[in-house]
């Protein structure tokens, strides 16, 4: 009986223990929401920053492409336009390589040693720091591609992305060490939607006489689309926002050229040189083109998470 | 019956046939800029390597032919990273336990997941931005403007959303089975967590963090207007509140200088670098397969 009694009386906890339960689970909730402050205290602090910019050139700041610090006047038109088509451009040179890689190493050309080791090198690839990338852009891939440029000009001369002469530093040249970091990721997250794949619907393919590219072209990309998608979308952010290898190689020049054989700008390589020297309205400047940088950037991971959450594979 | 066995002509076989070579040649253009990459970096940046490297200061570009060494900088980006890692881990870790552990799939789980992966896609020159206008502008650090601290937490925003999204998955990961067997005899939902499900997940976590900490330490583009650059030795406490230099900066900076001499003292900062990266990266992965075999026996 006595032994009873002394079970029930410890059936509740201590009072102690009681309480570093509570400020344990609530630490834990505090901890968590620092990324949500976090978060909301970048966009709030880039757009008040941002203010005095903004309300002096509202949205002209983004049409115009004069940066000159001497008659304070600012246009980001040059750094938006170089953002945006140094994403693109590397983009759409990215995606086949990547999901062509991709197929390669989910289908059973080779034995399944190898093509793990192809895929770990390529993901070992997005471990190489961007700035060892520029580095690397500057010393050997500029001298390596110098004759083909000139080449370029000099057949493609007549469409206007060829029309200058080729400089030691230019757009093109960005375009493509943007390739060499976007591919890792295309291709490991493309690899991973097509592994997801179910096989049956393979089978199903190959059963009614589907050749094997009829069926990676049929059946097989259409069910990994939304996965691809997505991967594509988070590449699309990191060169928008990729700074370092970019800003080494891209020439850093505000004047507006259509020519890719000519030196350009980015937002964020606009960030990297002018941010330690700036002062005045200049810095508001600069804060309001990081928050267009930012703006692009949220944008186009949000709509990826959605499209991940709207079509990912229900089999 | 011809038509039993294959033939090579059909229209079919022949654009099978093309669309493998394809694919093999894209897999080729994928691995060779990394092989070319990995090699040019090993030769050119391993022939500099000398035991001055680690000692010296660089000296400042100039006519000089003797560049010094990289010493500064490789503290400044050991302090860095553990400023980043001593902020970013148990703010990471912990956040990624309510999610795992505590949070019931409602609104406020979902918005935090969320919030971690747009996080986890703010541009890394963002962070820098940031940090620059909370600390650095306003000098709110015991009025030092550009610091190593600075530096530390613009890279531990870069680390947070990794720390976390590993934890979380690596928790999740831990069988049902053992928190019921915890709860069961009496322990409380903390001592579960620190006792139980914390040490079975430890494996895949730390994985992940050291992971997340290798991408911080090769990060630039936040600490070139955080933490600046520094030529000289790194001596005391007080030179955290002081421009401290990094690896990643020294890359950047002598990469355009015009001399011979800084270029090949980046090339030398570029193979200790990526050296170390690559190990790291190497070494968890054959912990992670070792892991994957033994638990399926």
């Amino acid at each position: 009986m006595e032994e009873k009694l002394t079970l029930f009386k410890n059936r509740k906890r201590f009072g102690i223990e009681k309480n570093i339960d509570i400020i344990f689970k609530n630490t834990a909730l505090v901890l968590s929401s620092f990324v949500a402050i976090i978060l909301l205290g970048i966009i709030l602090v880039v757009f008040f920053q941002s203010f005095e910019s903004f309300s002096r050139y509202g949205l002209k700041f983004l049409v115009t492409s004069e940066w000159n610090p001497v008659k304070d006047e600012y246009g980001a038109f040059t750094a938006i336009y170089g953002t945006l088509v140094t994403s693109f451009l590397s983009l759409l040179i990215t995606i086949p390589l990547g999901v062509g890689t991709a197929i390669f190493i989910t289908e059973d050309f080779v034995p399944k040693v190898f093509r793990e080791i192809i895929g770990s090198l390529v993901e070992l690839l997005a471990a190489i720091p961007s700035v060892v990338l520029g580095l690397w852009a500057i010393f050997v891939m500029e001298p390596f591609f110098r004759a083909f440029f000139v080449f370029l000009h000099k057949f493609f001369g007549w469409i206007p992305f060829f029309s200058t002469e080729p400089t030691s530093r230019n757009s093109l040249l960005a375009i493509l060490i943007l390739v060499v970091m976007l591919l890792p990721i295309v291709t490991s997250i493309a690899r991973d939607s097509l592994n997801q794949v179910p096989k049956k619907l393979r089978n199903a393919a190959y059963g009614i006489g589907a050749s094997r590219w009829k069926t990676i072209f049929s059946v097989i990309l259409p069910a990994a689309l939304s996965g691809i998608m997505a991967g594509v979308l988070l590449a699309l952010g990191r060169a928008m926002g990729e700074t370092m290898a970019v800003t080494m190689i891209i020439g850093n020049s505000n004047e507006f050229s259509w020519s890719l054989l000519s030196p350009g700008y980015t937002i964020s390589s606009m960030l990297a040189n002018q941010f330690g020297e700036a002062d005045g309205s200049q810095v508001s400047s600069l804060f309001y083109a990081a928050f267009v940088l930012m703006i692009l950037s949220l944008v186009v991971n949000i709509f990826a998470q959605w499209l991940v959450k709207k079509f990912s594979l229900k089999y | 019956m011809n038509s039993l066995y294959y033939q090579k002509r059909l229209s079919r076989n022949i654009g099978d046939k093309f669309f493998t070579s394809l694919s093999v040649i894209c897999a080729l253009i994928a691995v060779i800029p990394l092989i070319f990459l990995v090699t040019y970096i090993l030769y050119k940046g391993g022939s500099q390597i000398t035991p001055e490297l680690f000692t010296l200061e660089p000296n400042p570009p100039g006519d000089d032919l003797d560049a010094g060494g990289i010493n500064p900088a490789l503290i400044g980006t050991l302090i860095i990273t553990t400023i980043a890692s001593i902020i970013a881990i148990p703010v990471g870790v912990g956040g990624g336990i309510y999610l795992a552990e505590y949070s019931k799939g409602g609104a406020f789980s979902r918005f935090i997941r969320f919030g971690v992966n747009v996080l986890a896609g703010v541009p890394s020159i963002i962070a820098g931005v940031f940090i620059y206008a909370l600390i650095v502008s306003t000098k709110i650090l015991f009025g030092s403007m550009y610091s190593g601290l600075a530096g530390g937490l613009a890279l531990s925003i870069l680390m947070l959303p990794t720390v976390i999204k590993t934890t979380d998955e690596g928790l999740k990961l831990v069988p049902n089975e053992l928190r019921y067997a915890s709860l069961g005899v009496g322990a409380s939902m903390y001592t579960t967590i620190l006792k139980v499900t914390l040490p079975s997940a430890f494996r895949s976590i730390a994985t992940g963090v050291v992971l997340g900490i290798a991408r911080a330490a090769g990060e630039t583009a936040p600490l070139i207007f955080t933490a600046l650059f520094s030529y000289y030795y790194i001596t005391g406490f007080g030179d955290l509140f002081y421009e401290m230099g990094s690896l990643a900066v020294l890359i950047y900076n002598f990469a355009l200088e015009p001399y011979d001499a800084q270029n090949k003292l980046a090339w030398a900062a570029s193979f200790i670098l990526v050296l170390s990266i690559l190990s790291v990266n190497i070494f968890s992965r054959i912990l992670a397969a070792f892991t994957e075999k033994t638990k399926r026996v």
